[in-house]
């Protein structure tokens, strides 16, 4: 039925703000029956690549409403993934570049005009951005694809309109963050106001660049915060445009800055300074650690972390197989693999495990792999070098540690970061593969008997950031649902992303929500106001 | 208006549901009409110490439902701040020790039945532990005042009342804890869980004990969580008290676990465990970095901090000087200053500042300090003597940088950790004893000339936690409740501590919030749960 709304969306003759999730499952369910021109047994994934109908017009950082070069004066580049070749070089911000945007965002703040708006007027904006967005649709879905390696289909069609749905969402919270009014023990009025946080650091990651920018920038404007955002090192582009957008829009200057760098320099700066307000980061959870530490050892700014993840995807005896082979197909190649929820321990319960490993490995084969803006491909390259070569590594020690390779196992094509749709059965628990965020095209299968074994064993895990769940019975589910300790259960869905849903992790994935009224407290302070109440008429 | 309750909760008349917090107010503010019999000029605070009319009978750790003494053996004493005499030996607890108490506190959260009882079962426990503090007040007053050094009174007729009070809100929410259903962007049924979020290791001050329980058990076990709480190595007794009382009351063993010890020992391993889902410290800041940096490099578990303050009190030109003196006096002396939210940088307009020395200084002059188990005195000792030190140190620190010293300056007595209550005028923003958190009874006064200089000077600190606003003008007040960087504005009162209303910091006083609806968060972990519609009737 998710598939229903999609074909309205493509047409973008509805508004953006119904179906944009549904897609992102639809794309990876319906690729399958795509033209596969690209098979992963041939020599060359990309053999003339298709020029992006796009430019790299804005490098610098975008400080205060002006786009400037790095203090330094120094760039790094940004690559293709397809090609491995440069993009463009882009402003590389260290502390120095933190400093200035900090300095911008905290005189925003502290002096207006942007707190000081009325919520209506901040509401404006975000609505005027929004538009903006689909105008500019195209460009910034190929920018992303350029830069990501995403399908081109996936950015145009999909993420943008999501983009665009999310500050829709948002818009529409800011003129309606509530305070509360609470009763008193004694003669007091009592009043609790929600106010914004002040200047908010935010650091975001590669994988879906736009949609993690709207993740962290919707809730922070919608309460009338200002913004310092460090991007990640391989995808500066996109975030800079919509920027820009946003100015044009008619934001303040000094209210969204974007500086573009590296963690240990740009990003450390970011999360230990002491007039950030606020820190939110998602990426791994070894590099949240870190963030976390340096907001202890700074100014105690509260933390928001959204890091790695194992998430089970449980296949019960009662499964129709061939929709829970493609549903759990797309739960972990969806991407590129590169979902911190990817579905990566696909736990299948044994009367059906048998037929389920042929049918997946069937389908990983058909999965097509390609230049991402050629139309029907529905996997691109790997971010980087690095994850590329971390991805075969975790390969060879599944091959090393007995699993079984039902398919894939090695590069794709001889250039860019091509990795075939790799299926193993036979997994273990105690596996590296089936333990740690391999972040690639790597399905893990795993055996299973009876429900309270598979409760136990999807819980052995030091992450807790998603599950999936495919049954017929409401029995089963709602037991699943209540015993995995996860921050979204998706039963017979997955990567369901709609902007009022919760999201986040149990455990090692993460602390706090983002997306939905849950967002709006990351970014608000609470602030008791008591005074006495003379002859009161009720208590 | 306060004090009109008051009566009727020393008679303990009515539900001890009203007007407990208040009464902390008109505690402080009647006490100076009480017989002075140890004025600060007598010689010996406690010449012949009034015995405690109660034992310490609980002194070992109470782990899985049982009292036993620590892995090692060892124990600590715990001292009468009166006398600086040993009241009893309590065993010491180290990481062995919360090993087992998270052992323990695991089993039953995993295993329930704590977390499998209904919410009206656990709220049932709840209020029955409400009862038997209610028949044990004069019990458990009498030891928080033998090992705290508060007067008596306040413990027995505010403190206590409180404590049952609090318990009895959070058994109100035990069966109110709603999750959500939430709008979907497609063909989905959305529900978001709020699930209790597992262990709860918590660790608590010295001087609130029994409040400081209440704040951190009561909204943990409302959620259905299970507990290990580690004490004060300056108050461990009152907590072992509450806790026995608790398993009378049907609390299930390995819920509720109370371990005795020091930071560094049984602090550190309860922060840095890999077993414990969460940790909520109330303490110094420079502690609340440390266990916010061993949870970030242990398993992430989301932190509550509540910290230090150096919270303005701010008294306008158009204030009632009697009032207002009034006011800053209880705001800054309550509880031998030993008050995160101590009001203490007393800032005032100059048109009143020259009145309003002489009578703080008169009123300084007229508290009444000694044995706290005496009726009539509103100041005890200082809880012991690192603190007692520290405090003498501040104040020849004010003298040195020539703050005018008005009364007080030196110890109380030959015995004891008695210390004259102290008032500093002229006092300037860049002096250490107007910046850093004395924790004791030496009030600062500083001088201002308008409202846009003191909101500023208010709010250059690293602290946030409280602001106390003096004024009869609406504008002024709004004003200032939404300019000050607090998380209480306390407008022509003070200390209100009602059930509802959410306290903590902004800055270096904390993270989150304690009572109220939003102490729940605390200990809840948010579940989205989707699953895919077909042929809704309604999206």
């Amino acid at each position: 039925m998710a598939a229903r709304r999609t074909s309205s969306l493509i047409a973008r003759s509805l508004s953006s703000s119904s179906g944009a999730a549904s897609l992102l499952l639809s794309l990876g369910r319906n690729r399958s029956r795509g033209r596969s021109i690209y098979r992963f047994s041939t020599a060359a994934a990309v053999e003339k690549p298709i020029t992006p109908p796009v430019q790299a017009v804005y490098t610098q950082h975008l400080i205060n409403g002006q786009f400037v070069d790095a203090a330094s004066g120094r760039t790094f580049p940004a690559y293709d993934p397809r090609t491995e070749e440069v993009i463009a070089h882009v402003a590389e911000g260290d502390a120095e570049d933190i400093n200035r945007a900090v300095a911008a965002a905290r005189k925003a703040f502290d002096e207006g005009p942007w707190p000081k708006m009325t919520p209506y007027e901040r509401s404006r904006i975000l609505l005027r951005f929004a538009d903006l967005v689909e105008k500019h649709n195209d460009e910034l879905a190929a920018l992303e694809t350029w830069n990501n390696g995403k399908p081109y289909e996936q950015s145009a069609k999909s993420e943008l309109p999501m983009l665009s749905r999310l500050f829709h969402y948002y818009a529409g919270w800011a003129d309606k963050i509530h305070g509360l009014t609470v009763p008193g023990d004694g003669n007091h009025h009592v009043q609790v106001l929600h106010e914004p946080i002040g200047v908010a650091g935010q650091i975001i990651p590669w994988n879906f660049p736009l949609i993690m920018f709207a993740w962290k920038v919707g809730p922070a404007l919608a309460c009338g915060n200002t913004i310092v955002l460090k991007t990640a090192e391989q995808t500066p582009l996109t975030a800079l445009y919509a920027a820009k957008l946003f100015h044009e829009a008619g934001l303040p200057p000094g209210v969204l800055n974007v500086v573009s760098g590296y963690g240990p320099t740009a990003g450390a700066a970011l999360a230990s300074h002491m007039d950030v307000d606020k820190i939110a980061f998602t990426g791994s959870t070894d590099t949240g650690k870190i963030v976390l530490e340096l907001a202890a050892r700074s100014n105690l700014k509260p933390v928001t972390l959204e890091l790695g993840g194992k998430s089970p995807f449980i296949v019960c005896e009662d499964a129709d197989v061939d929709k829970a082979v493609e549903l759990a197909h797309f739960a972990l190649f969806f991407n590129q693999g590169q979902c911190c929820c990817a579905g990566s321990r696909t736990y299948v319960h044994e009367l059906v495990y048998d037929e389920f490993i042929e049918k997946a490995k069937a389908r990983a084969k058909r999965r097509v792999v390609g230049d991402p803006f050629k139309q029907g491909v529905e996997q691109g390259p790997q971010i980087d070098s690095e994850q590329f070569q971390k991805v075969l590594r975790y390969i060879r020690s599944g091959i090393e540690s007995n699993a079984t390779l039902e398919c894939g196992g090695d590069r794709f094509g001889s250039k860019g970061y091509f990795i075939q749709p790799t299926v193993f059965s036979n997994v273990q628990d105690d596996m590296l593969i089936a333990q740690d965020e391999i972040f690639g095209p790597v399905q893990s299968i795993l055996k299973f008997k009876n429900l309270d074994e598979v409760i136990r064993r999807a819980n052995t895990s030091r992450y807790g950031l998603a599950a999936g769940v495919f049954t017929k019975n409401i029995d089963t589910a709602n037991t699943l649902s209540r015993a995995l300790r996860a921050g979204t259960v998706w039963v017979n869905c997955f990567d369901v992303f709609d902007a009022a849903i919760p999201f986040g992790g149990y455990k090692m994935s993460g602390i706090g929500r983002e997306k939905g009224i849950y967002s709006l407290n990351n970014y608000l302070q609470v602030k008791a106001v008591v005074t006495p109440l003379k002859n009161p008429a009720w208590l």
